[in-house]
């Protein structure tokens, strides 16, 4: 066995250890949660003096947090374990929650792989919920929507890519300004079309996918669970999830792709070989503001059904977070949104028990605890292409 | 006209991308005081144009009402009592105060080729800390407890920023990125505090998610109006004295001579001997102390206490010091004028000082979020200022011909 298969063995020991006393389960004794944890940190630990460092100190940690949690949670009664813990609603609710973030942090990587940092994320969602809403409202169809949405989110983009790349703004300084446009501008003209009234009831709302023949998996229960949790998926999370693969191949699969990161990587030999790095930034900053503006439509008529100021609220951080986590790439961003989803669907979960309810807003602050955790390189470094944030001078 | 040399060239162009701090010093050789003076008027022309062409309304009314809803019309009018724009001047003075504060929390960053994007989270623990102090020691003298509560804020939102600035100097993390997850988590971890059920929560306030007022002594004084309707405080003296501050520990101490060195080139800083790392923790922590000094300024001087509106929205004032820190060209007197600018245009755009059949302030709020994102990101255009730059010495040079030749 490779010192790889036992780290893993350990990461997953560690989330066995906190799942065996969670429903259905619910193990009631203490030793279970020890036992599976303890055996997650031993993997970690043998990992460790075999030299993967990165896997090992990851299963040392998943097997102390399972075994912290597990402890944790056998003290508590089982009638509120069985409150906060439904699965089908946690696995459609994290999906929800996972959408606007995946869009937003795929876009990011397009963006940030071709050497230009977005900060600005968050603004384009924010154009895309504002003008997505405005679109379907006057266009009558959800896809007019969803244009109109883009289009807004890749034309501030735009603004990005035009000085960050073109007028050699400072990266940051320029997302951030960008940002303040999207509140200004969607919040200008939100309360100068809509004022006090908000956006009209029954705006053109993203379809969801009909997935009822999923009922009818034997076996029974696990069929069931799947009814429950995917029958109400929309149609913009089955999007996301193919973006991911897509996005995938096209950036470590095709030669489109290997241009896009060697601008980000060394925009100097890109120039050489002949490719034209403007080009290629500007295109990659403009997708990247169009999908993040797909998260944001997504927030406004595909979950949220109407519009409200400064509705994205910190998810474009969260999923520029989320592509730092994952290490600028698809599926790594996709756990971490993964993650994040999740505990953004656990904190409501926690409000149905009243002793817990209080910690379901501290609870809020955990994705970036662990974001923060993650840059410290405590478990296994991030590490940003070479020329993100650097304007790159034509000779 | 003689045609520039190569080396004047290479001067006006940089070859290699600059860094932050080298930027900003070639910003403030270049532009002085001309670019961000342009850009203010030009970002005002551009929200006219929003007022004119979306809302159909006349720009110059709507500035002239923002303009008197900030108070600043009370220079050189006489004005009975009791005055409106008196106390919409000390309004604007107060906020002013705290865009000093948070402006100078960038800055000092800055130049030390740092970039604090987490004002808002040590402004958030500044006002926690100091809510806790204000409520604790009822019985101590007034001046001792304004001053530990004070001190309790700085330190507060030093430590906040120093943890970024540590990750930055040990392991090269980036600063952005860590403080505005500090801010989240400040953030989220203050809405429960004060929020329903949280331990600083006031247990005589029923639902409502609000901490319990601070003791009188710990309230600042009121230098100008009444304390019932917000007057002025002392802490406008306290940012003033942060100016003469920042100024003297940047240009006159060698803490601030290795961090503008460590800011202008990081190499050639270690090579002189300097540690960068260390630098750069000091650096976060002083431009954090900023930060969380403005927020005990909010709670001890006109607050009183936390809700989690405040938590939540009014800290983003502290966003609003980037745009004073970028405008004020990271000097105290540019500063000071970018911070009375925005200050005066939060005010004068707030619900309570504009008048609706004039402008309606939800789109006036909305209206200085434009302004100040059109200042930030014109202000920051290396291209713009270099051209800016060319012009003027084209226009210099003829006299100059003399001495160059």
């Amino acid at each position: 066995m490779t010192p790889w298969n036992v780290a893993l063995l350990g990461i997953l020991s560690g989330v066995i250890a906190f799942w065996l006393v969670l429903p259905p389960v619910t193990s009631r004794t203490i030793a279970v949660p020890l036992v599976v944890g303890g055996a997650g940190i031993a993997a970690g630990a043998w990992t460790i003096r075999q030299g993967r460092l990165r896997a090992g100190w990851g299963a040392v940690a998943s097997g102390l947090l399972g075994m912290i949690g597990g402890v944790f949670v056998t003290r508590a009664s089982a009638a509120h374990l069985s409150d906060v813990i439904t699965w089908s609603t946690l696995v459609e609710f994290t999906l929800v929650f996972m959408t606007p973030l995946i869009f937003a942090s795929i876009g990011g990587m397009f963006s940030e792989r071709s050497g230009v940092v977005n900060i600005g994320l968050e603004g384009m969602m924010l154009m895309g919920a504002f003008f997505g809403a405005w679109g379907a409202d006057r266009t009558g169809t959800w896809v007019g929507g969803l244009a109109i949405g883009i289009v807004a989110g890749a034309l501030l983009a735009l603004v990005h890519a035009v000085f960050s790349i073109h007028l050699r703004s400072d990266q940051i300084v320029s997302g951030t300004a960008v940002n303040f446009l999207a509140l200004g501008i969607t919040g200008y003209l939100y309360n100068d079309i809509y004022g006090n009234n908000g956006t009209p009831g029954g705006l053109p709302a993203v379809p969801n996918v009909s997935l009822g023949w999923l009922g009818s998996i034997p076996p029974h229960e696990l069929g069931h669970f799947l009814h429950d949790s995917l029958s109400g998926i929309s149609l913009m999370t089955l999007l996301a999830l193919a973006l991911v693969v897509v996005s995938y191949v096209v950036m470590f699969k095709t030669a489109l792709g290997l241009r896009i990161r060697s601008c980000g990587e060394h925009p100097r030999a890109a120039d050489t070989v002949g490719i034209n790095v403007y080009a290629v930034r500007y295109a990659s900053v403009t997708t990247s503001g169009a999908l993040a503006a797909c998260g944001g439509v997504f927030l406004s008529i595909g979950y949220v059904h109407s519009f409200t100021e400064n509705m994205t609220a910190g998810r474009g951080f969260i999923a520029l977070a989320a592509l730092i986590f994952g290490n600028w790439r698809p599926f790594g961003a996709l756990w971490a949104t993964l993650l994040f989803g999740f505990s953004s669907a656990l904190a409501p979960q926690l409000e149905n028990v009243p002793p817990w309810a209080n910690y379901s807003t501290l609870f809020a602050a955990l994705p970036y605890v662990i974001v923060l955790i993650a840059v410290a390189g405590v478990i296994g470094k991030s590490i940003p292409p070479a020329a993100v944030g650097r304007p790159y001078v034509k000779q | 006209m003689t045609e520039p040399g190569p080396a004047v060239e290479a001067e006006q162009e940089p070859e290699a991308p600059l860094g932050l701090a080298a930027r900003l010093e070639l910003w403030q050789r270049a532009g002085g005081v001309v670019t961000p003076l342009l850009t203010t008027i030009f970002a005002f022309f551009m929200g006219g144009l929003v007022v004119l062409v979306i809302s159909g309304k006349n720009p110059l009314n709507t500035y002239k009402e923002i303009f008197d809803g900030s108070g600043l019309n009370w220079f050189g009018s006489y004005c009975d009592f009791p005055c409106r724009s008196a106390g919409n001047l000390q309004q604007t003075l107060i906020q002013f105060t705290v865009l000093i504060l948070t402006g100078l929390a960038v800055a000092f960053a800055f130049r030390c080729g740092l970039f604090n994007i987490g004002g808002q989270g040590q402004y958030i623990v500044g006002t926690v800390v100091a809510i806790q102090i204000g409520v604790s020691f009822p019985s101590l003298p007034a001046a001792v407890h304004i001053l530990l509560a004070m001190a309790g804020a700085t330190l507060a939102g030093a430590f906040w920023a120093g943890i970024a600035g540590f990750l930055k100097a040990t392991v090269g993390a980036h600063e952005v990125i860590s403080t505005i997850m500090l801010n989240w988590i400040a953030l989220w971890v203050a809405s429960y505090l004060v929020g329903f059920g949280g331990p600083m929560q006031d247990p005589h306030a029923g639902p409502v998610p609000i901490t319990q007022e601070i003791s009188s002594s710990a309230k600042l004084p009121i230098v100008w109006g009444s304390q019932l309707l917000q007057g002025l405080h002392i802490g406008l003296f306290v940012a003033l004295a942060g100016l003469v501050v920042y100024w003297i520990v940047l240009n006159r101490t060698t803490l601030g001579y290795q961090v503008r060195a460590v800011g202008f080139n990081a190499e050639a800083a270690r090579y002189g001997g300097i540690s960068v790392a260390r630098n750069y923790f000091l650096a976060m922590a002083i431009s954090g102390a900023f930060a969380g000094l403005a927020g005990s300024m909010d709670i001890l001087g006109w607050q009183y206490r936390l809700d989690l509106t405040s938590v939540q929205t009014y800290s983003q004032i502290a966003f609003i010091g980037i745009a004073v820190a970028l405008l004020g060209r990271n000097g105290p007197v540019g500063i000071f004028f970018a911070a009375l600018l925005f200050g005066a245009l939060k005010t004068g755009t707030s619900t309570r000082n504009l008048d609706p059949n004039v402008f309606r302030p939800e789109l006036a709020n909305n209206l200085t979020q434009l302004i100040q994102g059109l200042v930030v990101l014109f202000v920051g255009a290396d291209l713009l200022i270099l051209y800016v730059w060319r012009v003027r010495r084209k226009l210099r040079l003829p006299q100059r011909k003399g001495s160059q030749a």
